[in-house]
């Protein structure tokens, strides 16, 4: 379990998280959602160990953050950021590897990245540089370079958690299906997931817990139904919003217009 | 813990081993010119007398004591300096970085040229042993005072910014090149010439016992520097990204800028200021290999030494018996390399 106790942090001098207590249990899929900057990719990031002012707030298992290194960070949760970049001119398959863990041995490379460009309609366009990839391709490029690391992770035996920072924003709407019930998978593994998520219909629909923050504070957490409810919603994004429940039984949400 | 023993990535080995094996050959034909081309022209017959010591004395000389010290360092200046520019490329992530960037050949000229012109008194009361070394030792602290200066000044708050260390080795560059004036307007006829070796570079002065221990050091870092290829393949996901698959961001970016510094001080120390190699050798390399740094960085040092040692060939036959110093005929060669690759680039 990968738990933050009264967080705190500044950025720049002014207050990001404020007094934030949250905690992602193994085999969870917890959506972080609330307006824009509501806190919510910073609080992605002191989860992550990024934060030295703050790493003695969070702990692994029990242990601290500030107590692990940066290898040691790695094989315990992944992390894809929003916008992930490549300076460097590789191939899709290049760039997954850079996702295996490096005490894995050579030859068992193969073995873990083929599944995953499989599953993620990657493997076809492998040897491509991905530079000459679409926006929502490069980013399931990326996401296949994190399932990598983590499945390099329980692999050599280490327990791991995901976070992942909007990774829906650049997909279609069936790539962005896939790429939560890929999610929605490995928490049956017992794989704790935390996404932030400005799609509430997604959080609705895929998370088993949904925090809802602003100005840095967690104000809901609690299973979506109970947390995305018109009020709560109307009163946070500060527009009216309408919650309705699908013939399928599945929540609607939308702006009223 | 970096290793070497990192996974492997999967290159087409056909068009790898192609490259290796040309950028060998080349290299090969290089040396063998290097020692048989000069004023005293040798057969392959001599050069194989000489080599196995059945040569004449004067063909001996000429190849073990002028010819092979020059060749050697040659070789590791541009190998070294090679792996120190796409190291720095790798981790600014930015393709116009350069060992001369972050100041240090700068500090080693300076502290150089301050023996030289201020300093003459001082080394003329030296052993004749000492005598030899002050200068290639001036060069050496020379680059490593501004070393500790710039990453001091970048790990100033205790987070180590590159951005800080570029501006304060620019700054440091600029200062350097205003005093380094202010001492030639300073300096005498005979000083002004030994300037001229400090401020654009030659191979000329190369004796063995120079060339070992400043080779000894480059070989030593530019190996060090090899076994951060994965981290650096890594930091181009990034800094945050790159710590998140593991790496300790910066641990690893003092450690490169410091062994950068380490193998360019000593190349200074041996070979005078030589620009353009550091960043002309990777980018040449990536024109044939778009991969990464487990391949680019010991294709650059192959690349890098092949530049110097044709570089270093064209200054010793170009205008015999005058010697052009050789950073002009590399910075004639990397200047518009360096310009076409502004202008190539349009996102710089």
């Amino acid at each position: 379990m990968i738990e933050g106790v009264a967080i705190n942090l500044s950025l720049g001098g002014k207050p990001i998280l404020r007094d934030v207590t949250v905690a992602l249990r193994p085999g969870e899929l917890m959506a972080v959602c609330g307006p824009n900057g509501a806190g919510k990719s910073t609080l992605l990031s002191a989860l992550a160990g990024e934060h030295p002012s703050c790493a003695a707030s969070v702990s692994y298992e029990g242990t601290a953050a500030n107590h692990f290194s940066a290898k040691e960070l790695a094989q315990r949760r992944v992390v894809l950021e929003q916008s992930p970049t490549l300076s460097a001119e590789f191939t899709l398959q290049e760039l997954v590897e850079l996702g295996v863990p490096i005490d894995i041995a050579p030859e068992g490379m193969d073995a873990l990245i083929t599944p995953i460009l499989r599953t993620l309609g990657l493997w076809e366009m492998k040897d491509r540089y991905v530079s000459e990839l679409s926006g929502g391709q490069r980013h399931k490029a990326h996401l296949a370079r994190i399932l990598t690391q983590l499945n390099g992770n329980r692999q050599m035996g280490h327990h791991c958690h995901v976070f992942l920072d909007e990774p829906t924003a650049s997909l279609d709407i069936s790539q962005q299906a896939l790429v939560l019930k890929a999610m929605q998978r490995l928490t049956e593994d017992g794989v704790g997931v935390l996404v932030v998520l400005h799609d509430l219909n997604l959080a609705a629909g895929f998370a088993d817990r949904v925090i809802l923050m602003r100005d840095g504070r967690v104000l809901y957490s609690d299973v979506p139904s109970a947390v995305l409810t018109e009020e709560r919603l109307t009163d946070i994004y500060e527009t009216p919003i309408l919650v309705e429940a699908a013939s399928s039984g599945q929540m609607v949400i939308q702006p009223r217009f | 813990m970096v290793s070497l023993d990192a996974p492997q990535r999967s290159f087409a080995p056909g068009k790898l081993v192609a490259v290796y094996v040309g950028l060998t050959a080349l290299l090969m034909v290089a040396m063998f010119c290097a020692l048989t081309i000069g004023p005293v022209s040798l057969t392959f017959a001599e050069l194989w007398a000489a080599l196995i010591g059945q040569g004449t004395i004067a063909t001996e000389t000429i190849l073990m004591d002028i010819r092979a010290p020059r060749m050697v360092l040659g070789i590791m200046v541009g190998g070294s300096l090679a792996i120190s520019g796409a190291c720095l490329q790798g981790l600014l992530r930015n393709p116009l970085a350069d060992p001369g960037l972050i100041g240090i050949t700068a500090g080693a000229s300076l502290a150089v040229v301050f023996v030289i012109v201020l300093g003459a008194g001082l080394i003329a009361l030296l052993p004749p042993v000492l005598e030899v070394a002050v200068i290639p030792l001036a060069a050496f602290a020379g680059g490593m005072a501004v070393t500790f200066l710039v990453l001091g000044t970048a790990s100033i708050g205790g987070q180590f910014s590159v951005a800080r260390l570029i501006l304060v080795g620019v700054a440091i560059t600029a200062i350097s090149g205003a005093m380094i004036g202010v001492m030639i307007l300073m300096s005498n006829d005979q000083q002004l010439r030994e300037l001229t070796f400090w401020t654009m570079g030659s191979l000329a002065r190369s004796n063995w016992s120079t060339v070992v221990i400043a080779c000894v050091i480059m070989v030593v870092a530019s190996l060090a520097l090899l076994r951060y290829r994965r981290e650096l393949d890594m930091m181009q996901l990034g800094e945050r990204a790159a710590f998140h698959a593991g790496v300790d961001v910066g641990r690893v970016k003092f450690q490169i800028c410091f062994l950068v510094a380490i193998a360019v001080g000593a190349g200074v120390s041996a070979a005078g200021p030589i620009g353009f190699v550091g960043l002309v050798a990777p980018h040449m390399t990536r024109l044939f290999i778009r991969s990464s740094h487990f391949v680019v960085l010991p294709v650059s040092a192959l690349v890098g030494a092949n530049i110097l040692l044709f570089a270093d060939l064209f200054v010793r036959n170009a205008i015999p018996p005058s010697e052009i110093p050789i950073g002009i005929a590399t910075s004639l060669l990397g200047g518009p390399f360096f310009l076409w690759l502004l202008l190539r680039n349009r996102r710089i």
